[in-house]
């Protein structure tokens, strides 16, 4: 089994340049440079790779909207989203401290590609360890010839900025991104225009995120054929995936994009801990709808994990077990939403924490039967085509799998007027 | 009153953009950096450097979690709060904590040396509970080992 993005890292460590080098580091740089822009955006189309961010839109496609040629703007920029704070997600950051030459090298390729002689790192601002290893590599490459003026003699330039943020779930969402970039508060835009056409500073962008970008170098370096075979279905590659909660092992691993949730869940993470048993599982972070025992051989691939009712997001499971309360769960997730809800459309600036105050008198036993009614409400009231972005939509995933799934745990709060995990946990 | 060297490294940020406005967080967090919170004051001035307006900047500064707009302790401990810590167990750290510094969210304890705050993923959830101690993260938490941990900050 390969594993182009993590074969180099080692708990703990940082890979330098040299030995990025030694192990075929900037092979697919030089491969990239070779050949026309254009061409590499058809290969990384044609290879199927899809954004790793969470929304899974075929990469190379999203590029193709960029526009190209003697009568393109002169400025564009392309943008690394090193965000990373849905919760439940621990994946970009094992990229970025183990192997940040792979990151850089794949962004001097997508940059080359779309023709962009500046991008930016968008970090927040708790990824200290990965900012620093960042610097360093940008400085390394920069030395290298890597970066800068007339890169490897093709006449091509290009600067890598690092941009710390300071804490803002919406500044992952891509332009609200771009706000923030601009020193604005992280408000998202109404689309169109797309960024794409008309993002930072008015001009094209692109912005992806950090796994995507790492799989570039890989994918010019050994060809789309060959990218393709890693993935068990036919999407292409491989994926981190990871698992946290009450389980064995805890943790992320690489694995071909298409493994079943059972083996990621029973071998990978080494099975729910002795006492304990599985009840469902958030997929990819904390805005994707559950699945539960039934789904535990569901594939693990965007149009599967999609079929299954859920979505594949960003590929890091949290589980829920037995002796944890599904309500508390799901209040915990809408507490996050409510306060992370940028303001700008008044369901979710309003909608959200209703959600929340309803769900936290639930759980302390003041519930009523009328409280379902108003969250199952809300569940359509926030669902897409409703707000500016996927922000809303996305808290409402888990509350309206959990509504279908758990809703006895539900009622039982609201019956017994008290949460009945948290006699135990006191 | 902004020092020279917190003036030097605004203007460095500025040069990076094509409008100086777009070092607005960068510059927030300088002056953090150096005096622990952005006053009122602090805040002006940055504005003026930025040729903004102050409103627009206070707009700005008090959308992020991390500029702190009111002082704080000599360490900020920022406990993580959101999903797999709680399941790990977050609410018995949070009780520890609480009990200990005898402080709750967004309080600050009588001999300056901590405030608490709480903090979304730190991406470590594989690790929970985990924190944040200044730049420092700490995971796999329990109520032993936050003693060993609030030892080395003083
Ligand atoms: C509220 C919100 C937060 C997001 N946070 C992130 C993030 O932290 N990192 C990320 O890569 N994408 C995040 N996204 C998705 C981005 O908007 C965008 O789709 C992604 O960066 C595109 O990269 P990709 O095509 O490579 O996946 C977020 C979306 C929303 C709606
Ligand atoms: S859905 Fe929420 S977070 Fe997204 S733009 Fe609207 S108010 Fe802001
Ligand atoms: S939920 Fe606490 S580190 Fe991710």
């Amino acid at each position: 089994m390969e594993t182009p993005l993590t074969k180099n890292i080692i708990k703990g460590k940082t890979i330098d340049l040299k030995i990025y080098e030694k192990s075929g580091g900037y092979q697919g740089l030089r491969k990239a440079m070779s050949k026309n822009p254009e061409d590499i955006t058809s290969i990384v189309k044609e290879s199927g790779l899809k954004g790793r961010g969470g929304a899974g839109f075929n990469t190379g496609q999203k590029w193709s909207f960029v526009p190209m040629g003697k009568d393109a703007p002169k400025e564009k920029y392309l943008i690394a989203n090193a965000d990373e704070m849905e919760p439940g997600t621990f994946k970009d950051r094992l990229l970025l401290e183990g192997d940040p030459h792979q990151l850089i090298e794949g962004m001097i390729i997508a940059s080359y590609a779309i023709q962009a002689s500046n991008a930016f790192i968008f970090m927040r601002w708790t990824y200290q360890n990965s900012a620093d290893q960042i610097r360093k590599a940008i400085a390394e490459a920069h030395e290298a010839g890597y970066l800068g003026r007339n890169i490897l003699n093709t006449g091509f330039d290009l600067d890598i900025h690092l941009h710390v943020s300071a804490g803002r779930y919406i500044c992952g969402e891509e332009t609200a991104l771009l706000n923030a970039l601009e020193g604005k508060r992280a408000i998202p835009r109404s689309k169109p225009p797309f960024p794409q056409v008309s993002g930072l500073f008015g001009k094209p962008t692109i912005v992806n995120n950090v796994e995507t970008l790492c799989n570039l170098p890989h994918i010019i370096d050994k060809g789309k054929e060959w990218y393709k075979s890693l993935s068990i279905t036919d999407e292409g590659g491989t994926k981190l995936y990871g698992v946290s909660g009450r389980v064995k092992k805890p943790g992320c691993w690489e694995l071909p994009l298409g493994t079943t949730m059972r083996e990621i869940i029973e071998e990978h993470a080494g099975g729910m801990l002795d006492g304990y048993k599985f009840r469902g599982a958030l997929p990819g972070g904390a805005s994707t709808d559950f699945l539960i025992e039934e789904h535990m051989d569901t594939v693990m691939d965007y149009s599967s994990a999609m079929k299954a009712g859920s979505r594949l997001g960003t590929g890091t499971l949290v589980i829920l077990d037995d002796k944890t309360c599904p309500v508390g769960f799901v209040h915990n997730l809408e507490k996050f939403f409510a306060h992370e809800s940028c303001g700008w459309c008044t369901p979710c600036r309003d909608g959200l924490p209703w959600v929340e105050k309803v769900l936290n008198a639930i759980e302390n036993g003041e519930g009523v039967e009328k409280d379902m009614k108003i969250l199952e409400f809300h569940t359509s009231y926030l669902s897409p085509g409703h707000t500016y972005c996927a922000l809303a939509p996305g808290a409402m995933e888990p509350l309206q799998s959990a509504l279908k799934y758990f809703r006895e745990d539900f009622m039982k709060h609201i019956n017994e007027k008290r949460c009945p995990w948290r006699n135990n946990y006191a | 009153m902004l020092s020279k060297e917190e003036i030097k490294l605004i203007e460095k940020e500025m040069a990076k953009f094509p409008v100086k406005s777009a070092a607005s967080i960068e510059s927030l967090k300088i002056v953090q950096d150096k005096q622990r919170w952005v006053s009122d004051k602090a805040l002006a001035e940055v504005a003026r450097i930025l040729e903004m307006p102050v409103t627009e900047l206070e707009n700005v500064a008090s959308f992020y979690n991390l500029i702190y707009r009111k002082p704080v302790g000599r360490h900020v401990i920022h406990l993580c709060e959101s999903i797999s810590c709680w399941v790990m167990g977050l609410e018995d750290i949070l009780g520890y904590l609480n009990k200990k510094l005898g402080i709750s969210y967004g309080e600050t304890t009588e001999d300056d040396r901590f405030t608490l705050l709480p903090i979304q993923c730190l991406g470590d959830c594989d690790k929970a509970p985990a924190m944040m101690v200044d730049n420092d993260l700490y995971n796999n938490l329990t109520t032993e080992k936050i003693d060993d941990i609030l030892q080395k900050y003083q």
